[in-house]
């Protein structure tokens, strides 16, 4: 296995093409959930935990079942359909055997169930050809990408709610000027991953 | 023909087995994974009014059932839209003493109407209160005073509000007390208030009395004759504005002076019986 290949792929999932702060995917829960720092990063360990589970899941119905079937069409459908009703399965399962896990992470699996970023990364495990373990650890640094930009920005806020933020700004509107600022801040980072194996 | 049908089945067929599928599991998961769930919890549910407004300070009905019937509180008197007759099934269901309910109502802290008060700017944004505090504070003279734009009357369940004169009223008669309204005011106008109480203070402004009276003839201008008169001492003028501690108001023995001797007439003595006591 090219291990150095699947650095790569976990790198650059986590801070080059970031969910959140490059692709724009995932932002409802970036907004609604980063106010605190605990909430923030329960709602990003059951992102990482349900895009794992996820592409675990749609990999093969892809390969095994809808390609070889002429049915690729269907993906975004089908996709939808599975994630959903494995969130909803997994939070079953959890509530019954796992109480404790379920009490932290329960709130938020329902929350997951359509998110977009999770739908992203199945999809685009597949459109770029990436074989099961890339998808996996793809999906494994998307996740913690998100991780990132949850964590990051509930600092950011935390700072923006003790700072004197002029009137008209206050609320949602300084809010999205500081998501921009901190996903600009990630523009930097382009290019680093590439060229620290080369 | 044909093709259409048998593109559009190769399409449907998949996805319904595959939705089936998934619904089976998820069925079976359900019934063979249930964790048993207090049985009480759905009993007390059936009690509450269901209007999710939070008055009880738990989340919504549900919330509050599940608080109950897991022994997180035993208040069963904290339903105030329920009143007496919900505190009294709960507290069958549950098996302890019946506690009364406090009936609130929602009183509006202003009555500078356009007879008081006049308009500052000519707004013609957005007609909500909230929308036109945030762009002048407020467009009458008064910052403190009701925008008149029935925020209010949007939350309320149950019509109870109603603009009458550029502010907003109270049909005490119809409020239940759910509280919805005083989220809704911007200028946090409205509060509840005990439905037996007869006094209340008609004015929110904080500014020095004759900054006051230039913005409404009805504001209270902290003048402090209500603390004179009062007998018990429950009036206070706090931030040039009078406060009325309503616990001591049942040993009044010249009730309504206050109101009587007010110099502005912003306290105002009326009936504020709620829904509950209309029979």
């Amino acid at each position: 296995m090219d291990f150095k290949g699947l650095l790569i792929i976990l790198l650059s999932a986590v801070f080059i093409n970031n969910y959140v702060l490059s692709k724009f995917l995932g932002i409802c829960p970036f907004l609604g959930v980063s106010k605190k720092l605990n909430q923030a990063a329960g709602m990003s360990i059951a992102v990482i935990f349900v895009m794992l589970m996820a592409t675990a899941v749609t990999y093969p119905i892809q390969k095994y079942l809808l390609d070889p079937n002429n049915l690729g069409f269907l993906q975004t459908i089908v996709f939808i359909l599975v994630i959903a009703s494995l969130v909803q399965l997994v939070e079953i399962i959890l509530k019954r055997y796992i109480p404790s896990l379920h009490k932290s992470l329960g709130v938020y699996l329902p929350l997951i169930t359509t998110n977009c970023a999770v739908l992203g990364v199945t999809i685009l495990n597949i459109t770029e050809n990436y074989t099961f373990v890339q998808s996996m650890v793809n999906s494994l640094g998307s996740g913690l990408g998100f991780f990132l930009a949850m964590v990051m920005f509930s600092g950011v806020r935390s700072k923006i709610e003790g700072a004197d933020v002029p009137k008209a700004f206050q609320g949602l509107p300084i809010t999205l000027v500081a998501a921009s600022i901190t996903s600009l801040s990630f523009l930097g980072l382009t290019g680093v991953i590439e060229n620290l194996f080369a | 023909m044909n093709e259409t049908l048998t593109a559009v089945l190769t399409a449907v067929i998949p996805i319904v087995i595959i939705g089936i599928i998934c619904a089976v599991v998820l069925v079976v998961a359900s019934k063979v994974m249930a964790v048993k769930e207090n049985e009480k919890i759905p009993a007390i549910r059936e009690c509450l009014p269901g209007a999710n407004c939070g008055a009880c300070g738990f989340a919504g009905c549900d919330g509050y059932a599940k608080a109950l019937a897991e022994g997180e509180t035993t208040a069963t008197n904290l339903c105030v839209p329920g009143g007496d007759t919900v505190s009294k099934k709960i507290s069958e269901i549950l098996g302890v003493e019946f506690e009364d309910v406090v009936e609130q109502v929602a009183v509006i802290h202003c009555a500078g109407d356009c007879k008081y008060t006049q308009d500052r700017v000519e707004y013609s944004g957005i007609q909500s209160c909230a929308a036109a505090k945030l762009i002048f504070g407020s467009k009458g003279d008064c910052p403190y005073g009701c925008l008149g734009f029935g925020d209010c009357l949007k939350a309320c369940p149950n019509n109870a509000i109603c603009i009458e004169n550029g502010i907003a009223h109270v049909n005490t008669k119809l409020c239940v007390g759910c509280g919805l309204c005083t989220k809704a005011c911007p200028n946090g106008l409205i509060s509840l208030m005990a439905d037996v109480e007869r006094v209340v203070v008609t004015c929110s402004n904080k500014d020095k009395g004759a900054v006051t009276r230039k913005a409404c003839k009805n504001g209270c201008i902290g003048c402090k004759k209500c603390e004179k008169v009062c007998s018990q001492n429950a009036i206070k003028v706090v931030n040039n504005l009078a406060v009325i501690d309503y616990s001591k108001c049942p040993d009044c023995d010249d009730f309504g002076a206050c109101a009587r001797e007010c110099t502005t007439g912003c306290i105002m003595l009326s009936d504020f019986s709620g829904i509950h006591r209309v029979k």
